[in-house]
C-alpha cells in the first residue's frame, strides 16, 4: 500500500474543489453535484484509513454515507424541481423572496 | 510498488482534472458527465485500497443511480445553461478562490509535516478483508441498529420526494 498521505492529499484536493464549486457556481444542480464530490472525498479518506488500520469500520461507514447521499439527492432534486416550477429558474441568486 | 505509484498518479490526475472540469463547465450536462468520470476513478481507488464491495457499490449507487437521477432532472427542467454569469455579490468569487488556496496550503503543510508515515499495522490483510461477506457480517451484527435506521431514512426520503413533487390540489 502507498503511504496514506497520498490518498489523504487527493481527498483534500477533491474536497476543496467541491467546496469551491458550492461557493462560486450559481446553478443549484451544479452546487448539488459539488456536495456529492465532497461526500466522495470523505469516502476516499474513510476507505484509505480502513486500509491503514486494517479495520472494516471505515468501509461500513462509507456504506452508510452512500445511503445518506442517495436520500439527500432524492430530497434535494425534488426541492429543485419544486423551486423551478414556482420561480422558473434554478439560479440560486434568484431565490431571494425572503430577503428583507 | 513503483507500478502502484504510477497508477495512483495517473488516476489522481484524471480525478482532479475531471473534478475541475465539473467545476468549470458552463453546461450542467457536461458537469454531470465529468462527475461520473470522477466517481469511476474513485471506484478504482477503492479497488486499490482493498475495498472491492465498496467499489462496486460506488459504481452502481453513485454513477448508476444518483448521477442518472441528476441527468434526468437536468434534462427534465431543460436547465443546462439556466444560471447566468451575473454575481449578486461581486467579491464572492475572488474571496472563495483565496480561501480555497489558503485551505490547500494548510493541508499541504500538515501532510508534509508528517512525511513518511508507514502503515501502522503491517503484515498480511485479514482473510476476506473488504469482501461482500465481511461487509455483510458486520452490517448485520455490529451495525444492525444503524442499518435499520438507514432503511427508515430511505423510506422518509421516498415519502418526502413524493410529497414535495406532488402537484397541488385546487
Amino acid at each position: 500500500m502507498l503511504p496514506i498521505n497520498y490518498y489523504l492529499g487527493l481527498a483534500i484536493i477533491l474536497f476543496i474543489i467541491g467546496s469551491l464549486g458550492v461557493l462560486i457556481r450559481r446553478n443549484a444542480i451544479v452546487i448539488f453535484m459539488s456536495i456529492e464530490l465532497m461526500l466522495n472525498a470523505a469516502n476516499l479518506a474513510f476507505v484509505a484509513y480502513a486500509r491503514y488500520w486494517q479495520a472494516m469500520r471505515g468501509q461500513i461507514f462509507v456504506f452508510f454515507i452512500m445511503t445518506v447521499a442517495a436520500a439527500e439527492v432524492a430530497i434535494g432534486l425534488a426541492l429543485i424541481v419544486t423551486i423551478f416550477r414556482t420561480k422558473d429558474s434554478i439560479d440560486v441568486d434568484q431565490i431571494n423572496t425572503l430577503k428583507g | 510498488m513503483t507500478l502502484q505509484l504510477l497508477l495512483f498518479l495517473i488516476l489522481a490526475l484524471v480525478a482532479i482534472a475531471s473534478a475541475l472540469g465539473m467545476l468549470i463547465s458552463r453546461n450542467a450536462i457536461y458537469s454531470a458527465l465529468f462527475l461520473v468520470m470522477n466517481f469511476m476513478t474513485i471506484a478504482i481507488f477503492f479497488l486499490l485500497l482493498d475495498a472491492p464491495f465498496i467499489a462496486v457499490a460506488q459504481v452502481s449507487v453513485y454513477t448508476g443511480a444518483i448521477m442518472v437521477l441528476f441527468l434526468f432532472v437536468i434534462m427534465l427542467l431543460g436547465a443546462e445553461r439556466a444560471a447566468g454569469q451575473t454575481q449578486a455579490i461581486q467579491w464572492q468569487r475572488p474571496l472563495a478562490v483565496a480561501l480555497a488556496v489558503i485551505l490547500l496550503l494548510e493541508a499541504v503543510y500538515i501532510l508534509l509535516g508528517q512525511r513518511g508515515v508507514t502503515p501502522l499495522v503491517t503484515g498480511p490483510l485479514p482473510q476476506g478483508f473488504g469482501s461482500p461477506a465481511s461487509v455483510g457480517t458486520n452490517l448485520f451484527s455490529n451495525y444492525l441498529l444503524p442499518f435499520e435506521i438507514t432503511s427508515v431514512l430511505l423510506l422518509v426520503a421516498m415519502i418526502g420526494a413524493i410529497v414535495l413533487t406532488k402537484s397541488e390540489k385546487k
